[in-house]
């Protein structure tokens, strides 16, 4: 099974999770899982990741979101 | 000329309102308005242009109501204020307890419970936040503004706004650039329900301090001034009903000042200061319905003309603003919604402003004698303080950064 690559940006503030997200994207090695536990971050991270052209599948896990980064 | 030009814009109003109830009523037929649809209508670029269009209208109108000149709202100004009210500096012109700050906190606490956003966490840095929220008002109450009063003074036509919107672009592009090289405060974590009342505690008892306006001592404190800028105050339940307003609506589009320059030179994002941008442009316009724009660099109200300290005060408000993560009214809207730090640079921005008074670090505005302007600015201590502040903030941005592994990436 390939690896899923992911980045666990819970408890950071913006600009954080963007920025680590953006550097995972930058790494190419989708899909990309990216933990978030605010929804600030949850939509900070879908916008970059949409204008930048990628698909974004959020999923609520209790209190916290996984959005899953796909080309 | 400008009554009909109010009268042109009333109708304009009221035809985009019109048109606005249309367009909501046939959406709400179609389809059942979920609170996920209405976050994602406030996290799209009409919801913070609405944010932009709700500010830039009602600041100028508590001006016209009785805020100070180009002071409808002045986060870093009213916490200043209130610093002096509880007498944690005696600076006797600038003393009251500012409805506007109370309602936003509580605004963005009533917005994170509907769409259960409330969420109470601490544990990143509180100590750096508190010392970053210091040397902010330091900076600010240097330039005598915050980012917003900055862009309510140029739309006044203070244009020594201008140096203090520079200084601040150039602040936030150097805590961008402490951002790309991983600077980071650390992760918070959630913590009990309790710790994210305590904000909003705070708020209901200066609310109730502000109402019952009790002695604690021969002639205060509670002290309100009795001329200068603090004495001048649209009214009590004006200014909170506003306050509440914008606190709701800027908790869920997540409105920042320090954050739209930010997004812009980090990435290229222009989702936040489309929002700024139309603030600017709507208070300009409302300013100019009103009749309160005087273009000119000499003799603003509650500004002096000292263009370098101008430059530096607000570099420092930047760049601290940048390390933290927001600009003074989103602090207070994210210690609304239960973020513990954020709360404690609030508190770290009270505790600036009574340095800035007691010391006499803040700036002296422009006077006008004998028909004379006397350029004011800041004293040689307040420089040494602006300097040391853009040190400190230097120091916390060098020597803060995560490697690569502790990033979790």
């Amino acid at each position: 099974m390939k690896m899923v690559k992911q980045v666990d940006a819970r408890g950071l503030s913006c600009p954080q999770p963007v920025i680590l997200t953006r550097n995972a994207i930058q790494a190419r090695e989708f899909p990309i899982e990216v933990l978030v536990d605010t929804a600030t971050s949850r939509e900070n991270v879908r916008r970059m990741a949409e204008k930048s052209g990628f698909q974004v599948h959020v999923e609520e896990m209790g209190d916290e979101f996984k959005l899953t980064i796909t080309k | 000329m400008i009554a009909a030009a109010s009268v042109c814009w009333r109708r304009l109003c009221f035809v985009h309102a019109v048109v606005q109830w249309t367009a909501w009523r046939r959406y709400s037929k179609e389809e059942r308005i979920t609170s996920e649809q209405l976050t994602r209508f406030f996290a799209s670029r009409r919801g913070i242009v609405l944010v932009g269009v709700t500010i830039g209208v009602l600041a100028p109108l508590l001006q016209k109501l009785g805020n100070p000149p180009n002071m409808g709202i002045c986060v870093a100004c009213f916490e200043r204020d209130i610093a002096g009210a509880l007498g944690l500096h005696r600076a006797a012109i600038v003393q009251y307890i500012r409805p506007e700050i109370i309602g936003f906190v509580l605004g963005s606490m009533v917005a994170a419970l509907l769409f259960r956003e409330f969420k109470p966490r601490v544990g990143s840095a509180p100590i750096v936040r508190f010392v970053l929220g210091m040397f902010a008002m330091i900076g600010a109450l240097a330039f005598l503004g915050c980012p917003w009063r900055a862009l309510l003074r140029l739309a006044g036509g203070d244009l020594n706004a201008i140096l203090g919107l520079s200084g601040l672009a150039t602040g936030i592009a150097i805590g961008v650039q402490f951002l790309k090289q991983g600077y980071d405060l650390g992760r918070s974590y959630r913590t009990y329900p309790a710790v994210g009342w305590i904000m909003p505690a705070m708020m209901i008892s200066l609310l109730l301090l502000l109402i019952f306006r009790p002695q604690f001592n021969q002639g205060g404190p509670i002290f309100f001034s009795q001329n200068g800028p603090g004495s001048l105050h649209a009214p009590l339940l004006i200014s909170l009903a506003v306050g509440i307003i914008i606190g709701f609506l800027a908790q869920r589009t997540r409105f920042c000042t320090m954050g739209a320059v930010r997004d812009v030179i980090l990435m290229g994002d222009t989702h936040l200061i489309s929002g700024v941008g139309t603030l600017l442009v709507t208070a300009f316009v409302t300013n100019l319905l009103l009749g309160q724009v005087h273009v000119g660099f000499a003799g603003q109200p509650t500004a002096h003309s000292n263009h370098l300290w101008n430059f530096l005060g607000m570099a420092l408000a930047g760049l601290a603003f940048a390390l933290a993560g927001g600009c003074p009214g989103r602090q207070l809207f994210l210690s609304g919604e239960g973020d513990g730090d954020a709360a404690v640079f609030v508190v770290g921005m009270i505790t600036g402003a009574a340095f800035a008074h007691n010391f006499a670090l803040a700036g002296t505005p422009d006077k006008v004698v004998e028909g004379v302007v006397q350029v004011g600015g800041l004293s040689t201590v307040g420089m040494a303080a602006v300097i040391l502040g853009l040190v400190v903030c230097l120091i916390i941005g060098f020597s803060m950064r995560e490697t690569k592994k502790e990033t979790g990436v």
